[in-house]
């Protein structure tokens, strides 16, 4: 499982690493490589040209703003794992990031690589539908922000075009006193492609009505997605009416169905792993744990 | 293309094309034969390595990528010829492998475990080694093994290496 | 039992020597093996489940840089004889690179020789080889119809073998029997996928006319096939057997791979190597497992006590035959289980299909019938309404009835399987394991506890070759043993095989130590060549602790004697009345003693003071056959392995029924394998075995579409158990010695994987009774649970 031939460049400067991939389409760029060198080793991918950003200091670090926690796309995702910004500001990814891989993958794999390679069940793209988060992209004349439910568009596919590399993702955070958030996935193992993921986050009152939701699914369908839970505005909601609500808004759900899992499957646990994950939200935030500090 | 990498403590030269793994050029320019190729596409762990201490898959990193790290082998564990880590030996006492074709990633992903995590859960080792996969031992005896270098390493008088 | 004094070394928990150079990284597998002008193949596959090569061209391919050749299958078939098969199937015939057609997915087509790997790779995509594609077949029962396409055309049918056999009176036993069930339950292909995939290197030494062979290899007569199928004299074949195996677990066996590289070491003059990938070992590695479908029916009583069973195992092989088929015969050594069945009917039936080959995995198919078998019990427990540990005590042989002659002529040797199963009931506290089920039920899970009995057959003569293949006579199994006492005094010993991890280097210096009564761990074992070596049938049926154990023992106490005799013969007193201590002999009456550096000496040096016709030196030799079942097979019954050890799980699984995803709580096992020589080694044995089994039982299978393509062609798709995966395990033991081994022991290399898919199986079943469910599938997925018992609670709601 010995890779095609292909040239190794390491450009100094984001504007290199653009105009290297305009120039050619068949170029491709590398991070952690966790994804894209089992697809060299198979195959399955065959580049001219390796482009190396993993060493763009450009592109690594964890800031804080304002509203937004900003994340360089060679930022590696164990260094987000260990994040004291992302556990305070990004309590969610905090939850979904020991899903991901395996501690060894996540030692060398990058949240950009993640976000670029748009697998349906991976944790990051799935957080990032989840919040809203934008992914900043750069291209030999621009540089622009993109919605990531706009980002992700198929399954591995993103509406990247020639010439684009991914810089950052901007993750919104939530200025609420009380938040909560809740993590679930089911995989054959503990490490595998999830067959279904569900993040949610949630911000309630002193009352405990809720005043902001938001519940994403990944691994059902070909991409990752936000689920309408606008019914639970307003309300201090109980399981049976999350329920109610997770499945109105998933009745329609296309899921896949291959070797693994079956689509009637995916369906049936999106459902069940939505209204957990919103329970666990809820419950965070009553416990206070969620709080912004 | 030439890379310059530093194992175990010495820098290396080597001249490779940029196709070439940190895995295979380790075990063929090197001779470094001590990480092992079990599916070359990242899922078994054979060939794990550190990476500045910490465990990563040297099958999915060129050499070209892998110039300016500290990267470590089983064959960097060893604090003489014929001696062994506590780590290592711990392993022999418990009998935690077989084959030993996975042994040095799995002696590799519970030595950086104990560098940063001196009293680690059994959740916690089990967590360190899930990206190492062994199909001799079911890994009861490798979890004791890390469990038994932990405890000889809490109760040694000697001051611990640099910890991440 | 031979041994009957205190034991000193054996059964107490010395450290595994092997495992010193393991953890310092300094094995040496096939592929650190470094062989100067070393050349390497990639292997080209087939796309087609089945097809007609029409041509191959390789005018591209050749001028590649690096390359050196390109080897076809004609061009290999012309050169050497084809792969044997155990059956009696000439007009099945296997070459390591398709002849003519392919006849799976993935089959090897073309061999490229080239300076390096990446460079062969790169020069097999350009060998442009064009195809007919031909009907083809897949699943094992429409193979098994006169209909379908045969695989093999001259053979006329897929059908490889097809054999009924009655022990007993079955159907009086069915007739008066008051109940009958009958089930089905299928073992999905699965294999034990070692870490290190299959490699071999060949280099050929025209002036000595030697073929050395570097391979990781697990496999009698492996140097004998090699030299039939190059069609050169056996003594030209030399094994270095001192390579490290990275786990096998009974697949090793790459005889193909080993063909393709030595005649291009010949051809070429230069050494050749061949290491499978991933991709190359899953698809076309033929190191697949049973692909089993079983038919069951039992008759018995209103008690619960089963008289008689049927059984149809149809196998699927693959495209290939090999070995294969006899994995249908193995089972027939223990084919009632621990239960006093008194007849059975055995229908084995093997298949041809457009998959890859088969080849023998650990118990060579004792697991998938211990899985049948166990279902079956299950099932008469639930249909008398009884407890399904209770249903098992009452079919259990009893401890006072050994040996025990099964109806299909074994005899097993020892056991007392009630008391392994009291002391795990004891010390699982089974009423509190149930109490727990039920309070996990009662929080809204699925929770259920799964039981399996079973044998672990173990000394491997395997006599299922001449009870399925009657032109087969083989009677003889035979390990071996060379002690030499060097002239200083230092002692080595031989073994005449690969190892994988099982520790015989440690299991060998162990027993001769113990019958030498001096330390272990100044005996060096070493591992001669197969030129060099004594005759070995490779640890294969959990054999070595009884072959190659009981070889150093008789050799050992050999050497003893002839130390005695020496020493008897310097005393001037009778044999008898010498005292051998610790190595050191003296004679009371006398007064006179000899230190081991002494009578060394004397044997060594001082040949005037030797006994009448005594050889020089201290240097011995035992060759061994297994101490029982050395006879050929008799109306359908055959006596095959000595030994029988025993296995009881109790497992306690739960799951939420929405998602489905089975957590196992608790994992208890009581195992009885006789003496242990080495517990460190035995309880590696146990555990991994069972992590096999938790694999093959919920996660692993090489899954075929309609169309042929395998599915599962890497790890991210076929489930390796991850730490996660393999839970704490409780191992409660009880010994009952074998008669017929020198210390009493008994195989455990096999432990666990025969029985762990059963139990979680069992487990998982009980899980879901109460929505009148079952799986009857291995393995079960998540979904497959979820999904079942969704479609399970809508019945209701209709």
């Amino acid at each position: 499982m010995k890779p095609a031939p292909f040239d190794y460049v390491r450009p100094s400067s984001l504007a290199e690493v653009c105009e290297i991939l305009a120039a050619d389409e068949d170029a491709r760029i590398i991070a952690g490589g966790q994804t894209l060198i089992p697809m060299l080793a198979m195959r399955l991918a065959r580049p001219t040209r390796l482009v190396d950003i993993l060493r763009l200091n450009d592109l690594r670090g964890i800031r804080a703003e304002a509203d937004a926690v900003v994340i360089g796309a060679v930022t590696r995702q164990v260094e987000v794992e260990r994040s004291e910004i992302v556990r305070r500001s990004l309590p969610l990814l905090t939850k979904a990031l020991p899903w991901v891989g395996h501690p060894p993958t996540r030692n060398r794999g990058t949240v950009g690589g993640s976000i670029a390679n748009a697998d349906p069940s991976a944790e990051i793209p799935l957080v990032a539908v989840t919040l809203g988060a934008e992914i900043e992209i750069a291209n030999p004349s621009d540089r622009m922000r993109m919605p990531a439910d706009e980002f992700f568009i198929g399954p591995m596919l993103t509406s990247v075009m020639p010439g684009d590399c991914v810089c950052a993702v901007r993750f919104p955070v939530w200025t609420h006193k009380r938040i909560g958030t809740g993590f679930h996935e089911v995989s054959a193992r503990q490490s595998d492609f999830a067959f279904v993921a569900a993040a949610a986050q949630v911000a309630i009152d002193e009352e405990g009505r809720c005043i902001e939701a938001t519940l994403g699914l990944g691994g059902v369908g070909d991409r990752a997605i936000r689920i309408d839970v606008a019914p639970l505005l307003g309300k201090v909601p109980a399981r049976a009416a999350i329920t109610e609500v997770v499945r109105a808004a998933t009745v329609d759900l296309e899921a896949s169905s291959d070797l693994h899992a079956t689509a009637d499957y995916r369906r049936r646990v999106a459902v069940t792993l939505g209204t957990r994950a919103l329970e666990d939200a809820f419950a965070d935030a009553h416990s206070g744990n969620g709080a912004l500090q | 293309m030439k890379v310059k990498l530093t194992i175990n403590g010495r820098q290396r030269e080597a001249d490779v094309e940029p196709r070439k793994t940190l895995l295979d050029t380790l075990r063929e320019d090197f001779l470094l034969v001590g990480s092992h190729a079990g599916c070359e596409h990242g899922v078994c762990g054979a060939c794990t390595v550190l990476i500045d201490g910490e465990p990563s898959r040297s099958c999915l990193m060129f050499a070209v990528q892998a110039d300016g790290y500290e990267i470590t082998t089983i064959e960097g564990l060893a604090p003489a010829p014929g001696e062994l880590s506590v780590v290592q030996d711990a392993f022999c006492e418990t009998h935690g492998l077989q084959c030993g074709y996975c042994t040095p990633g799995m002696i590799l992903a519970g030595h950086a475990l104990l560098e940063r995590n001196d009293a680690p859960t059994r959740e916690d080792i089990v967590e360190a080694i899930s990206g190492n996969i062994c199909r001799c031992t079911g890994y009861g005896q490798i979890v004791e093994a890390i469990e038994f270098a932990a405890n000889r390493l809490r109760k040694a008088n000697t001051p611990r290496g640099g910890r991440s | 039992m031979t041994n009957t004094l205190p034991l000193k070394f054996v059964s107490s928990n010395r450290r595994v020597r092997e495992d010193r150079r393991f953890v310092a990284g300094q094995g040496r597998y096939v592929a650190d093996v470094a062989l100067e002008g070393l050349l390497h193949v990639a292997v080209l596959p087939s796309q087609h489940p089945a097809a007609r090569i029409v041509s191959i061209n390789t005018l591209e391919a050749m001028k590649m840089p690096g390359v050196h050749y390109v080897l076809t299958g004609e061009e290999l078939a012309r050169a050497t004889e084809p792969l044997m098969n155990g059956l009696e199937t000439p007009n099945v015939r296997r070459f390591p690179l398709a002849v003519g057609q392919v006849r799976y997915a993935g089959e090897w087509v073309v061999a490229v020789v080239a300076e390096s790997r990446a460079q062969a790779e790169d020069a097999a995509e350009k060998v442009k080889v064009e195809y007919e594609p031909l009907p083809y077949v897949i699943d094992s029962e429409e193979a098994y119809d006169p209909s379908s396409t045969p695989v093999h055309a001259a053979h006329g049918s897929n059908v490889l073998l097809d054999k009924t056999f009655v022990w007993g009176e079955v159907e009086k036993h069915f007739a008066e029997s008051p109940r009958h069930l009958s089930f089905r339950v299928v073992w999905g292909r699965s294999s034990t996928v070692p870490i290190e995939t299959f490699g071999v290197a060949a280099k050929w030494d025209p002036w000595r006319e030697i073929l050395d062979v570097w391979a990781s290899i697990q496999m009698p007569k492996y140097s004998d096939q090699i030299a039939r199928s190059l069609r050169i004299p056996l003594n030209n074949v030399r094994v270095h057997q001192d390579v490290d195996v990275g786990g096998s677990y009974g697949v090793k066996r790459g005889i193909k791979q080993t063909v393709i590289v030595s005649h291009l070491a010949r051809l070429l003059g230069r050494p050749v190597r061949l290491i499978e990938d991933r991709l190359d070992n899953m698809r076309a590695g033929d190191a697949h497992g049973p692909d089993r479908i079983f038919d069951v029916e039992v008759a018995f009583n209103d008690d619960g006590i089963v008289k008689s069973m049927k059984m149809r195992a149809l196998d699927n092989v693959g495209a290939y035959a090999g070995r294969s088929p006899f994995q249908l015969g193995k089972p027939i050594g223990a084919i009632v289980g621990p239960y006093k069945i008194q007849s059975v009917k055995y229908h084995a039936v093997s298949v041809t299909s457009n998959k890859a080959a088969q080849e023998a995995v650990r118990g060579f198919g004792q697991a998938p019938t211990n899985y049948a078998i166990e279902t079956a019990i299950d099932k008469v427990a639930a249909a008398v309404g009884l407890d399904r540990i209770e249903i098992r005590r009452r079919n259990f042989i009893r401890a006072e009835e050994f040996p025990y002659l099964i109806p299909s002529g074994t005899h097993y040797d020892s056991g007392d399987y009630h008391t392994v199963v009291a002391k795990v009931l004891a010390h699982a506290d089974y009423e509190g394991l149930k109490r727990e089920r039920d309070e996990l039920r009662a929080s809204g899970l699925c929770a259920g506890i799964g039981v399996a009995a079973c044998l672990e057959p173990s000394g491997g003569n395997s006599s299922f070759e001449p009870l399925l293949n009657e032109k087969n006579t083989t009677s003889t199994w035979m390990e071996s043993c060379r002690i030499n006492i060097d002239g200083l005094g230092f002692v080595t010993a031989t073994i005449h095989t690969t190892s994988s991890g099982q520790g015989h280097e440690t299991l060998t210096a162990t027993v001769i130590g113990e019958v030498l009564e001096i330390d272990p761990d100044q005996i060096r074992i070493v591992r001669p060549d197969t030129l060099s070596s004594l005759p070995s049938n490779s640890p294969v049926g959990s054999r070595m602790a009884i072959m190659l154990g009981g070889a150093a023992f008789h050799a050992a106490q050999k050497l003893k004697a002839k130390i005695v005799r020496l020493a008897a013969h310097q005393f001037g007193c009778a044999e008898k009345d010498v005292v051998y201590e610790g190595g050191i002999v003296s004679n009371a009456a006398s007064k006179k003693k000899l230190t081991w550096v002494e009578h060394v000496t004397i044997a060594h040096r001082n040949f005037h003071l030797l006994p009448e016709g005594m050889e020089p030196g201290l240097e011995v030799t035992h060759v061994m056959q297994v101490p029982t079942g050395t006879q050929l097979p008799k109306d359908g019954k055959v006596q095959m392995y000595p030994c029988h050890s025993f296995e009881f799980h109790l497992v306690l699984v739960a799951f939420d029924p929405e998602i489905g995803k089975p957590q196992i709580r608790r994992y208890v096992i009581g195992h009885d394998c006789g003496t242990v020589i080495n517990p460190h080694i035995v309880k590696g044995m146990t555990l991994g075995g069972i992590a096999h089994g938790i694999g093959a039982a919920l996660l692993e299978e090489f899954v075929y579409d309609a169309e042929g393509q395998m599915l599962t062609q890497s790890f991210m798709d076929y489930l390796l158990p991850s730490s996660h995966e393999v839970p704490h395990v409780e191992i409660v033991h009880h010994c009952t010695p074998s008669p017929f081994t020198v210390f009493g022991q008994k195989g455990s290399g096999e432990s666990g994987y025969l029985g762990s898919p059963a139990a979680i199986s069992g487990a998982i079943n009980d899980a879901v009774a109460s929505l009148g469910i079952s799986f009857s599938k291995l393995p079960i997925r998540i979904a497959a649970i979820s999904d079942a018992i969704a479609a399970a609670k809508n019945k209701e709601k209709a």
